[in-house]
């Protein structure tokens, strides 16, 4: 069982950011939301709030950027990576400005519907030349993202997480660029998870190890570059193929970017994408939506059986059993 | 050296008289009307209105050090990236960066051409300066990005540089710098809802360091800004929206200056809204009203007239630079 650790954002800012001066914040009226009330409470000096108007919030950041400043951008991913697009692409993503964009809430994390939920963000951020993606899949990647992107020549986009959150990585091995976690090794399948994701893959490949399937499970963190020798060789060699699952579309996100990957390498391996399949979800809880929508360790034992051809016998009581301790109902109590 | 290119010596503090902004500008209007002709298309229409305050900007208002920048304009190097070091920005132009000095932000980038032709007549850019504009390879694009001479940054999506401006004009406040950051707009501009969010922050966090400089000519690609999408009480609104706005003549070069005097230590962003004639100085484009935004010649004939205009004008200037008068030639050769 993963311990569960509340704000590991809000704690970590405060003090990572202590002895950094040049680290500011800007946030569009959703400070505590994305837990950057700490940092506004004890250097309010560095703080600035922007108002509900995020395409200026990115050319301030932009200006402060070219000024030597690293700006932290405090939103929700939607509201970095739709509304402003141009404004990322053009103000911070073509001069090669050092603005961090930290996205709350990605893809079905939120009940607040459509219009909160980030399901194309990987993708959109993807498509910006300078840019690196990251994603937080734990408290773990969470309290070590930061140091991350700020040693990042270049914009860096962050997709965060808030609230209660698990603890699936040990607290002394933080994320690094670049490098997948091997979370098992086997030759029948690959499985590559990002996000809540992860955890999510973890369960389901628990059972399925118990019923004999041999499996390479990669936690990726880093979306862009996409490059990294681990994922490489995980996708040429698995004997029945590759699956990908993500909290975001199937098109875009690590589905298309293992695709890709794949493709060039002529990896001749069925791949399975699970994911948003080119579709909107709505307001509901997470549990709901990951059903819902087959983002969940169910959706990943089906994926297996086609895979593999064979029925496996996997019951949602098994899936339970392998669960990780995560998902307090803390997260629906936040502002939206 | 021709006659035409001045040396600036920041250091020099005899003012710059606004005849000497005149006959900037009027030369900035030829020689756009020159590339204009060379190219079978420009816009000129923005030479026309934007002359004198450019000229002004850089003349009589900015304090700017020395170009650091070669008088002949290196090739492009290739988009900024991690991985380019050789990427290289077009505001050493405008002089080095220190504490004390102002920084100039070029906004409607369409008016390249004219920001090139006033960095020649000032000798920031050497008088071959435009032979690679709109060339292949070239950093004298068209339309200009943060690597093309007297640009420091990517503005071609128009609304986005008054906000990379404040986000400059408050990380120079945090330093404590002196120096000022001035931003040169279109009209057209304040149809982007970008550009109210910039004037809303720059209010809010009081900043008193940066200053506007508009260029009104009320005029846009489809046509009269009244029809297309109106923006008036242009003035009103600023002031509602916090800024010191003033609203003067934008050929008056005392005008445009005297709104500037002694500003930077204030805690509003300064407007001057510069009321312009997108005809000025070339009558004959009357004819084209309201189709001013992009110049193309339809007809031999046409092309011709503006041929001619150009020789008259150029002709007048030799009197003008022999006999050290007649800057009124320009506008009287062409009626």
């Amino acid at each position: 069982m993963s311990a569960i650790v509340t704000r590991p954002h809000r704690e970590n800012l405060v003090r990572w950011a202590g002895q950094r001066p040049e680290v500011l914040v800007l946030s569009a009226d959703l400070t505590a939301s994305c837990e950057a009330d700490g940092f506004r409470d004890d250097y309010p000096e560095r703080f600035f709030s922007m108002g509900m108007a995020e395409q200026n919030m990115m050319g301030f950041a932009a200006g402060l950027a070219r000024e030597g400043f690293f700006p932290y951008i405090h939103t929700f991913a939607v509201f970095i990576t739709r509304r402003p697009f141009d404004q990322v692409a053009m103000s911070i993503g073509y001069p090669n400005l050092s603005v961090r964009l930290i996205g709350f809430l990605p893809g079905i994390t939120t009940p607040g519907g459509v219009t909160h939920q980030a399901i194309d963000d990987i993708g959109l951020m993807r498509l910006i030349p300078n840019m690196t993606v990251l994603e937080c899949g734990d408290a773990t990647d969470v309290e070590s993202v930061l140091d991350v992107a700020q040693a990042i020549d270049g914009p860096v986009y962050v997709r965060q997480l808030r609230g209660e959150v698990p603890r699936l990585f040990p607290a002394d091995q933080p994320m690094q660029l670049g490098r997948a976690r091997v979370l098992s090794e086997g030759a029948d399948l690959c499985v590559l998870s990002c996000g809540i994701c992860t955890e999510e893959a973890m369960r389901a490949t628990a059972a399925l190890r118990e019923r004999g399937i041999g499996i390479t499970h990669l936690h990726l963190s880093t979306l862009k570059p996409f490059d990294d020798p681990r994922v490489m060789a995980a996708i040429r060699s698995p004997r029945h193929g590759v699956i990908t699952i993500e909290n975001h579309s199937i098109i875009g996100g690590l589905g298309s970017a293992v695709a890709e990957s794949m493709a060039e390498q002529g990896a001749a391996n069925p791949l399975r994408r699970i994911g948003l399949r080119d579709r909107y979800a709505h307001g509901a809880s997470r549990d709901y939506l990951m059903r819902e929508y087959g983002l969940d360790a169910m959706a990943l034992v089906r994926a297996a059986e086609d895979l593999t051809g064979k029925r496996l016998n996997i019951s949602d009581d098994d899936l339970a059993g392998a669960r990780l301790d995560t998902m307090q109902t803390a997260d629906k109590t936040e502002d939206l | 050296m021709p006659a035409a290119v001045h040396r600036i010596d920041p250091a020099a503090s005899a003012p710059t008289s606004s005849k000497e902004v005149r006959r900037v500008a009027d030369a900035v209007r030829r020689r756009v009307l020159e590339y204009t002709l060379k190219n079978n298309g420009g816009y000129l229409s923005q030479a026309c209105s934007s002359a004198e305050v450019l000229a002004t900007l850089y003349l009589r208002v900015m304090r700017l050090g020395p170009s650091q920048a070669p008088l002949t304009p290196l090739p492009f190097a290739g988009a900024p990236g991690a991985n380019n070091p050789h990427a290289f920005t077009g505001a050493d132009y405008n002089g080095p960066r220190a504490p004390e000095l102002d920084r100039f932000i070029f906004s409607p980038v369409h008016y390249a051409l004219v920001l090139y032709s006033l960095l020649i007549e000032l000798g920031r850019l050497g008088p071959n300066g435009l032979d690679a504009f709109n060339q292949d390879g070239s950093t004298v694009e068209l339309i200009g990005a943060e690597h093309s001479p007297g640009h420091e940054v990517t503005a071609g999506s128009l609304a986005q540089a008054i906000s990379q401006a404040g986000g400059i004009a408050l990380a120079r406040r945090l330093r404590g710098e002196r120096g000022r950051v001035w931003v040169f707009m279109s009209d057209g501009e304040f149809q982007e809802g970008q550009t109210w969010e910039a004037f809303a922050a720059l209010a809010h966090h009081r900043i008193g360091n940066l200053g506007v400089y508009i260029d009104a000519n009320a005029q846009q690609c489809d046509g009269a800004m009244s029809h297309v999408m109106a923006i008036e009480p242009l003035a009103e609104r600023l002031r509602a929206f916090g800024a010191d706005v003033h609203d003067v003549d934008g050929h008056d070069s005392d005008a445009l200056t005297a709104a500037a005097d002694g500003f930077g230590f204030g805690d509003r962003p300064l407007v001057v809204i510069a009321r312009t004639d997108p005809c000025r100085g070339i009558e004959l484009m009357r004819e084209r009203t309201p189709k001013l935004h992009y110049i193309r010649f339809k007809s031999d004939a046409e092309f011709g007239a503006y041929q001619a205009l150009l020789a008259r004008l150029s002709q007048a200037t030799e009197a003008e630079t022999s006999s050290g008068t007649g800057a009124e030639a320009i506008t009287g050769a062409d009626v």
